[in-house]
């Protein structure tokens, strides 16, 4: 032996899918999306902290957290990106940018769409509302939420 | 201490996902591998193709070793010769199978599976290596029984474990 | 090396599938044990979370992504995952935080949420066996078990009812207990009409796919004899693993386990198991796994666990108790939380607290073990009153 190997690889694949549930907070947090197109948070008054997505504990101090408050819809652009390429590496047709909104009088936010088309006219700190899809189409999912526009 | 009152937990039935009662989001995925079958296997492989179970030697721990390795395990040093073995051996251990891999039933009446450790002719005792047993009624098979491969015609042969189609019982 | 004792314990139910993400359940559970002895997470100066794969969960970096739910923000936090192994490492992991000196308290969590995995859990140990060699015959994990328990049968002249029996004491046991997903009274009879998934293994020989976590605290003598008057000591850790190619092993006899087992016994001063050892937590995935571990873990000799099974010896009542708390079999195998729940069962008999599950005679020394990977891995910590 010692000569060259013919069979030089082998293919696979990990054929799994998956199904998650939002949990107790996340439940509460989709469904107010999908019924009533608007953000609920969680605040531990201990700590002074506002979750969004809300959640059912306090990170810092462990409180169990549990008073759903709604927080409206507008943010504040924290930090955003133009992206040129999709999730496995192809070209876009036109950039695509996703911004991380600071949801206002929340520590909290999301990261998602904006629905600006031209990069030059995005800049950290703009205002921001979320635009939502019809309520017949929501599903209770992130996609609920179209994207997030100037205002 | 583990007072029943404090335990928490929110079961849910199949159906409560499926009513839609409970919010869920699905993900599909696509995990897919190339992976570099590096020179020891690599060579297996071509062995198997060739219609051949090959097996490498310590010069150490003076093993035979099946699948065939770069470097021993034991003595944590390089192999050294490559060793023909034969195509028979001696079931260790065999199960009958009627489940897939994803936990998902045989159809009624289908042959169950006969997955089977095969100790392999010409390598060290307890070598054994995962294959399938073929042609025998699964209330023959017995652990210590001989068994001889079964291979595909040459021309269908492409590298691979399953080169060989299955293990049967013969006379030997 | 300073001594570490074992003050808080909480768990979670395990359920077939929790609304709580994994995030909430380890919550849950961490929340419990810290409220159990009353500190609070400014009283915790590191973490250690012990969950198998990222596969069950389908959340990658898991341990990172949980790591809020397990008191892990802002402190020095690790995950640790030796497959089934887990939940008795996690704590052996904490040990080394503790006795090193380097925290006076650590939190150990562990968490499974195997029912986000689709089709079905199972699935995902399609990837266990060698990608290239064994996963072309469409293997399932089932496989394993059937093949090591017909070998075990084989070697010692053994029938499916004598190991039967394993599942009906536990999963009665497991009646008894708060968390338990699948309790139930059942005969041999039953065990053995079950179906036949991969002979020799019926359905009711299989421990559920579960979601649930367990958490306990870990504390440096000084700080535990503050809290608590009865402190339960880890008096000994052991770990092992075992070659990759586990079609070359002696698929009758745990080695790895007995390896794991004896680097336990020797740190905790035990030289006679089977004499010394006053209750014990095998881990139980499948019913003939108990009797394995056993004999791998020096409580009897190669072969003898189905006769004390048999003769009631095992039983709550009996002079050895296994697995009281009703296993993995009767309380669930959400799989890195299960070892813990086992750690847990231990530390509650020797504090007198195990209620209805209680085993009598005031055991003051015991041992959880836990096993995992390709028939690879054993973990052993034995507790001391």
């Amino acid at each position: 032996m010692g000569k060259e190997i013919r069979t030089k690889k082998w293919e696979g694949e990990i054929p799994v899918h998956y199904l998650y549930t939002y949990g107790l907070a996340g439940e509460k947090f989709f469904r107010e999306i999908k019924d009533r197109g608007t953000f609920v948070a969680t605040k531990c008054s201990k700590c002074n902290v506002t979750y969004v997505p809300p959640r059912i504990y306090c990170e810092r101090c462990f409180a169990e957290l549990g008073n759903y408050k709604d927080v409206g819809t507008k943010g504040t652009v924290e930090t955003y990106t133009v992206c040129h390429e999709s999730a496995d590496g192809k070209k876009l047709s036109k950039p695509e940018i996703i911004a991380a909104v600071r949801l206002d009088g929340t520590d909290g936010g999301l990261v998602h769409r904006l629905s600006v088309a031209d990069p030059s006219k995005v800049n950290i700190g703009m205002k921001v509302e979320a635009v939502f899809a019809e309520p017949a189409k929501r599903t209770g999912s992130i996609n609920d939420i179209l994207h997030f526009r100037p205002i | 201490m583990l007072d029943n009152a404090k335990i928490k937990g929110k079961g849910l039935k199949s159906s409560d996902i499926k009513d839609g009662s409970v919010l869920t989001q699905s993900c599909n995925p696509k995990l897919q591998y190339a992976w570099d079958t590096g020179q020891a296997v690599g060579q297996y492989l071509d062995g198997l193709k060739d219609g051949k179970l090959v097996g490498k030697k310590c010069n150490g721990c003076n093993r035979i070793m099946i699948p065939p390795r770069m470097f021993c395990e034991l003595c944590f040093k390089e192999t050294g010769d490559w060793v023909e073995l034969k195509d028979t051996g001696t079931v260790n251990t065999f199960s009958i199978c009627y489940v897939n891999w994803d936990a998902s039933r045989l159809p009624p009446g289908a042959k169950p599976h006969l997955p089977a450790v095969v100790e392999i002719d010409g390598a060290s005792e307890g070598m054994g290596i995962l294959h399938v047993l073929g042609e025998v009624d699964p209330k023959e098979i017995k652990i210590g029984m001989k068994v001889k491969a079964v291979w595909k015609p040459a021309n269908e042969r492409t590298g691979a474990i399953t080169d060989i189609k299955y293990f049967k019982p013969y006379g030997g | 090396m300073r001594r570490v004792a074992i003050v808080g314990a909480g768990i979670t139910k395990f359920m077939r599938r929790a609304q709580e993400t994994g995030k909430e359940l380890s919550y849950e559970a961490s929340k419990m044990a810290l409220d159990s002895c009353g500190l609070t997470l400014k009283d915790i100066d590191m973490v250690t979370l012990g969950t198998a794969p990222d596969a069950f969960d389908g959340v990658h970096m898991k341990g990172e992504w949980l790591s809020d739910g397990a008191g892990g923000w802002r402190k020095p936090y690790i995950r640790n995952y030796v497959g089934g192994g887990t939940g008795v490492f996690a704590p052996i992991h904490g040990f080394f935080h503790v006795a090193s000196g380097m925290a006076d308290s650590c939190l150990v969590v562990c968490e499974e949420k195997m029912s986000s995995c689709h089709p079905h859990p199972q699935g995902a140990f399609k990837t266990i066996f060698d990608h290239t060699l064994e996963q072309p015959l469409n293997p399932t994990l089932i496989w394993i078990f059937a093949l090591e328990m017909n070998r075990y049968m084989h070697t010692y002249g053994l029938t499916k009812k004598d190991i039967a029996l394993v599942s009906v004491k536990n999963k009665r046991n497991a009646l008894d207990h708060p968390s338990a997903q699948i309790p139930e009274n059942l005969t041999v009879e039953d065990v053995l009409n079950s179906e036949t998934l991969a002979w020799p293994v019926n359905r009711l020989d299989i421990s559920p796919a579960s979601d649930g976590a367990a958490a306990v605290v870990l504390m440096s003598e000084e700080k535990a004899r503050k809290i608590t008057d009865r402190p339960v000591w880890i008096s000994g850790v052991g770990w092992n693993i075992d070659t990759a190619y586990w079609a070359t092993k002696e698929l009758c006899y745990p080695r790895y386990v007995e390896k794991a087992a004896r680097q336990a016994y020797e740190m905790a001063g035990i030289k006679e198991p089977h004499k010394e050892i006053q209750v014990a937590e095998p881990y139980d995935p499948f019913s003939y796994k108990e009797l394995h571990h056993m004999e791998g873990l020096l409580l009897c000799k190669k072969g003898e666990a189905p006769k004390l099974l048999a003769d009631g010896v095992t039983q709550r009542t009996g002079n050895l108790p296994i697995c009281p708390s009703g296993g993995a079999l009767g309380v669930g195998n959400p799989i890195a939380a299960t070892g813990l729940m086992k750690i847990i069962e231990i530390f509650l008999q020797l504090r007198g607290e195990a209620g209805k599950r209680q085993v009598p005679g005031n055991p003051k020394v015991g041992l959880a073990q836990a096993w995992g990977d390709l028939m690879q891995v054993g973990t052993v910590v034995v507790m001391k009153s």
